[in-house]
Parts: C-alpha cells; sequence; structure tokens
C-alpha cells in the first residue's frame, strides 16, 4: 500500500519549547495508525501538525516536510481550508455546533460549497448512513444537536467530515469521554471507515490501540521512538522504552 | 469559645441576610412612593389623556398633562441610539474578542472602560460645543440640537455597556465550536458568522437590551443636546424632549401637590415601567444562555 502521508525530520516548539523532535512517519492509506505514549509527548501536536490546527497558536515555529498525496502541505501556495477539507479531524470532546443534526452535517458542504441546495438532502442522509446515525436520527433531523447523546455527537462529528469527503480522519483520544460500550462501538466504525478513509489516531488506551491500528507509532518527549505494524511494536517491540511503555512500566 | 463563634456566625449571618435583602425592600420602597405620587396625576386628567395626550403644557391653565410627545421623543432618540450603537458595539465586540491581536486588544478593553467613565455631563458638553455645530452646519439645519444629536451621545454611552456585555458572550462560546468549524475548513469569517453567533446569540441580544436600558434612561447629555421640545417628532433632524429630561428640568420647578408634581411622578412610573421591562427581557436571555 502506498503512503497517503509522509513526515520528514519535522521539528516544531512552542516558544522556546521543543514539542517535536525529527519526527518522521509514512501512514499508509486505507489503513488505521496509532500514535501511543505517555501525556505531554507530543501525539496531539504532531496529530495538529497534519491538518495546521497548530497554526492557531501564537508564537509556534515549524521546520521539516509533511507530504499528502506528495503535496507538501506547508509549502506556500496550499490554503489551510482546502487541506482541512481533505484533511478532517475528530476531537477529544464532541464538539457539534449548537444547531441542528441537519445543519451540523450540511455546514461542511456550504462553507466549501460543494452542493446545491436540492442535493442536501441526499448528503446529509448519506453522510449519517455512514455513521450508522440515519435510522436514529432521521426523524431528528430539527433537533438541536447539543441534545444528543455523547456518542451521537461523536457520531455525528465523524458525519460532517463525511459531508465533505475527507480522506484523512484525524482522531485525537475519540473515545475519552465515552463510556466502554460507546467506545467499542466507535472503535467498530472506525474499522468500517477504514475502507473509505485514512485513519490516524491518538490514544491514551493501549488495548485500543492494540485493538483497532494497523500500525503503531510509540513517542516520548517528542520524539517518535518507534513506528512499526501493530503486532509487531505490540510483541516484539525493537526499543527498551517501548517495551517499558507497552508492559505498564511507566506512563 | 464555641459559643462566641456561634454568636459571631449568627451575627455574620443576618448581616449579609440584611444587606442582601435591603436592596429589595429599597426598590419596593421606591416604586411603591413613585406609584403612590404618580396615581394622583390621575385626578387632574385621565389615563388615556395622559398617556395619549399631544401637548405637555403643564403650567398652563388649566394644565395640559399629555406626555405623548415626551413619550415619542425618548423612543425617536432611543431607536436612533440603538440603530447606532448595537452594530458597531457587536461589531467591535467581535473584533476585541476574536479577531484583534493580543496587543490591540488590551488597549481596546481599556479604551473601552475609559468610555464608560466618562461621565454623562462631560459628553454632553462635548455634544454641545462640537456636535451640535457640526451637525448644524452639515446638514443645513436651524439648530443642531437634535434628536439625532441625541442619538449619537448615547450611542457613545451605550457603546461600553454593549461591548462589554456581548464580548463576555462570545468569549463564553466553548473554543470547541470554534475549532470544530476551522478543522472543517471554514475560513474565520465563516466560523464567525455561522457558528460563533449563534452561541453568543443570548448573550447578544441581553447585551442589546441592557444597552436600550442605559440609553433610555440616560438624562444628562440628553437634555443638554435635543434642544428639549415638547412636540411630537416627525424626524431626527428635530428637536425633541425625552421623559428624563422633562423630570430633571422641571421637578425643581414643579410646586409640591400640584398636577405638574403628580404628572412628574407619572412620568418617573412609565420611565421606570420601560426601565423594568427591558431588563426583564435581558434577564431572560441571559439566564437562557446560561442554561445551555
Amino acid at each position: 500500500m502506498s503512503a497517503k502521508i509522509k513526515v520528514e525530520r519535522l521539528n516544531l516548539w512552542y516558544g522556546a519549547f521543543h514539542a517535536l523532535i525529527d519526527v518522521g512517519l509514512s501512514v499508509r492509506e486505507k489503513a488505521i495508525t496509532s500514535l501511543i505514549g505517555p501525556s505531554g509527548c507530543g501525539k496531539s501536536t504532531l496529530l495538529r501538525c497534519l491538518n495546521r490546527m497548530n497554526d492557531l497558536i501564537d508564537d509556534v515555529r515549524i521546520e521539516g516536510s509533511v507530504r499528502i498525496d506528495g503535496q507538501d502541505i506547508y509549502a506556500g501556495t496550499s490554503a489551510p481550508t482546502a487541506l482541512r477539507k481533505k484533511v478532517g479531524m475528530v476531537f477529544q470532546r464532541p464538539n457539534p455546533f449548537p444547531l441542528s443534526v441537519y445543519e451540523n452535517i450540511a455546514f461542511g458542504p456550504k462553507v466549501h460549497h460543494l452542493a446545491k441546495a436540492d442535493e442536501m438532502d441526499d448528503i446529509v442522509e448519506d453522510s449519517l448512513k455512514a455513521v450508522h446515525l440515519w435510522d436514529e436520527l432521521k426523524d431528528r433531523l430539527d433537533e438541536n444537536a447539543l441534545a444528543l447523546s455523547l456518542e451521537q455527537k461523536q457520531r455525528l462529528c465523524i458525519a460532517r467530515l463525511a459531508a465533505v469527503r475527507s480522506e484523512v480522519l484525524l482522531m485525537d483520544e475519540p473515545c475519552s469521554a465515552l463510556d466502554p460500550l460507546a467506545t467499542l462501538r466507535i472503535e467498530e466504525l472506525m474499522r468500517y471507515l477504514r475502507s473509505d478513509y485514512t485513519i490516524l489516531i491518538v490514544t491514551h488506551n493501549m488495548q485500543q490501540a492494540a485493538r483497532v491500528s494497523d500500525d503503531t507509532g510509540f513517542m516520548l518527549l517528542g520524539e517518535l521512538i518507534e513506528f512499526g505494524r501493530t503486532t509487531d511494536i505490540f510483541t516484539r517491540p525493537q526499543d527498551k522504552r517501548t517495551e517499558d511503555y507497552i508492559t505498564g512500566r511507566f506512563g | 469559645m464555641a459559643g462566641f463563634r456561634k454568636v459571631k456566625e449568627f451575627v455574620i449571618e443576618k448581616l449579609i441576610f440584611a444587606s442582601g435583602i435591603a436592596s429589595i425592600i429599597f426598590v419596593a420602597l421606591i416604586f411603591i412612593f413613585l406609584l403612590s405620587e404618580g396615581v394622583s396625576v390621575l385626578k387632574s386628567t385621565s389615563l388615556g389623556a395622559f398617556l395619549g395626550g399631544r401637548f405637555w403644557y403643564p403650567i398652563s391653565d388649566p394644565p395640559k398633562l399629555g406626555i405623548l410627545p415626551l413619550i415619542l421623543g425618548s423612543l425617536l432618540v432611543t431607536a436612533g441610539a440603538i440603530v447606532l450603537a448595537v452594530p458597531l458595539g457587536i461589531g467591535a465586540a467581535f473584533y476585541i474578542a476574536d479577531v484583534a491581536p493580543a496587543k490591540i486588544r488590551s488597549l481596546l478593553k481599556s479604551g473601552v472602560e475609559v468610555l464608560a467613565a466618562i461621565p454623562s455631563v462631560v459628553l454632553g458638553f462635548l455634544g454641545i460645543t462640537l456636535l451640535v455645530p457640526f451637525l448644524k452646519h452639515t446638514l443645513g439645519l436651524p439648530t443642531g440640537l437634535t434628536a439625532l444629536a441625541g442619538s449619537i451621545m448615547l450611542a457613545f454611552m451605550a457603546l461600553p455597556t454593549i461591548i462589554t456585555i456581548a464580548e463576555d458572550a462570545i468569549n463564553a462560546v466553548p473554543r470547541e465550536y470554534k475549532e470544530g468549524a476551522l478543522a472543517l475548513g471554514a475560513t474565520h469569517w465563516q466560523t464567525l458568522t455561522r457558528v460563533i453567533i449563534y452561541g453568543a446569540m443570548p448573550g447578544i441580544i441581553a447585551a442589546s437590551m441592557l444597552g436600550i436600558g442605559r440609553v433610555i434612561g440616560e438624562t444628562m447629555a440628553v437634555m443638554m443636546v435635543t434642544g428639549n421640545a415638547a412636540v411630537i417628532p416627525t424626524s431626527l433632524l428635530q428637536p425633541v424632549r425625552t421623559l428624563t429630561a422633562t423630570i430633571a428640568a422641571e421637578m425643581g420647578e414643579a410646586a409640591k401637590g400640584s398636577p405638574h408634581y403628580f404628572a412628574l411622578f407619572a412620568v418617573g412610573l412609565v420611565l421606570f415601567l420601560i426601565s423594568f421591562l427591558i431588563n426583564l427581557t435581558a434577564d431572560l436571555f441571559l439566564n437562557r444562555g446560561k442554561k445551555r
């Protein structure tokens, strides 16, 4: 399988703090890649480099290259808005807008002028079907999305990305606000979405990484210590620090 | 020792209770006083003639006590001020809360506080020496003392209230909404106008209502720049007299117990009711914003 995302010698500083140090990895297309590591190791920072969300923070400096489909996303010509349409993000706390279910889905297609008015109904339906919410919500499309359950909200946030036909899903601890059963159902959804999307997930939960991902990267203090097939990382870690972390000796 | 502490607790508790209840009692007393004095106007005129009367000649004989020109004057000046202040205030609030770089933000915030700190009589003074002649010359009016001058002065006074409260409301919109919209590839402007504004809406409406409340109760500056002619206004470019200015200008001269005196109290009552309704509406919106 080809590399969808290629990160090379990526360095990032928050002010004087060196948060990412010479990170390099390639993310396979239509696979699930997980990033694990203790809090503050830089895994969320790395994720936020891939859709340029770090641009929103003052005093941030980024060096190195991030290529998605061969395009350097930090090159002067590329617009962050187009990038973020292609590379969608799911947040730790589900963040539907204070609008109706329908308007939440329609938001993305509207800002990117993807659909005519008469196509919107189909987009909403297809997007909700993609995350298995259609049957639950088809009669509640006008309800405020803030009234949904946490799991439904998180699915809705994923549906928003389906509506703009994102190709990459960046998931920043997408299950940490959910209960264990909802977590399992979201993981199931991730495996289902894998046939259409390239998925990167940051997780605190090592079992989750082992359960859902094809590739795993272990990060520590801003460095990517080890990266490879999930089965290899969890059964035959090459680095002593990876082994200590996954066996629960620290973290 | 324990007994002393108990007594101390008891006393403190009662003192706090008393200060809490005092403000309510004072409001109630003020209202009762206004009501009892104001209602006496009905001895010399009917409610319909008072509220709907077109002429305010309190010292003619018999006195004509129609406050319609005053109500319309207040509403006209207020409406003009709101049309100016609300869009400007909300725009400024969005700029300060969400667009301005940190340095400009703190500069603007202290600027707004300074604006709030200017005594209204000083603003009125500036109005009468700068704004009124300016309006007279640029618009070619017989006098610059107009409803428009009052509206502009009042807009200045309402701005700090509107900006501060609307800015709080915008800042209270969860950061996640903004991140979610930006992460979907929305531009900053789309994020503001399609997401953040919905989260902040109850607060923005409350800010506008409190701005209106500030404006309708304002007296000094308005009295200095509006010309104070008690006629039914037909345009922003003519002199008007407001409810507040009438009380301030005439209370000193009204003989206690005269129809004129009672009529001024009744004007106060009308003003009180208008402000009360406006604040109540604002409260409703503020609470609705909190519940979510």
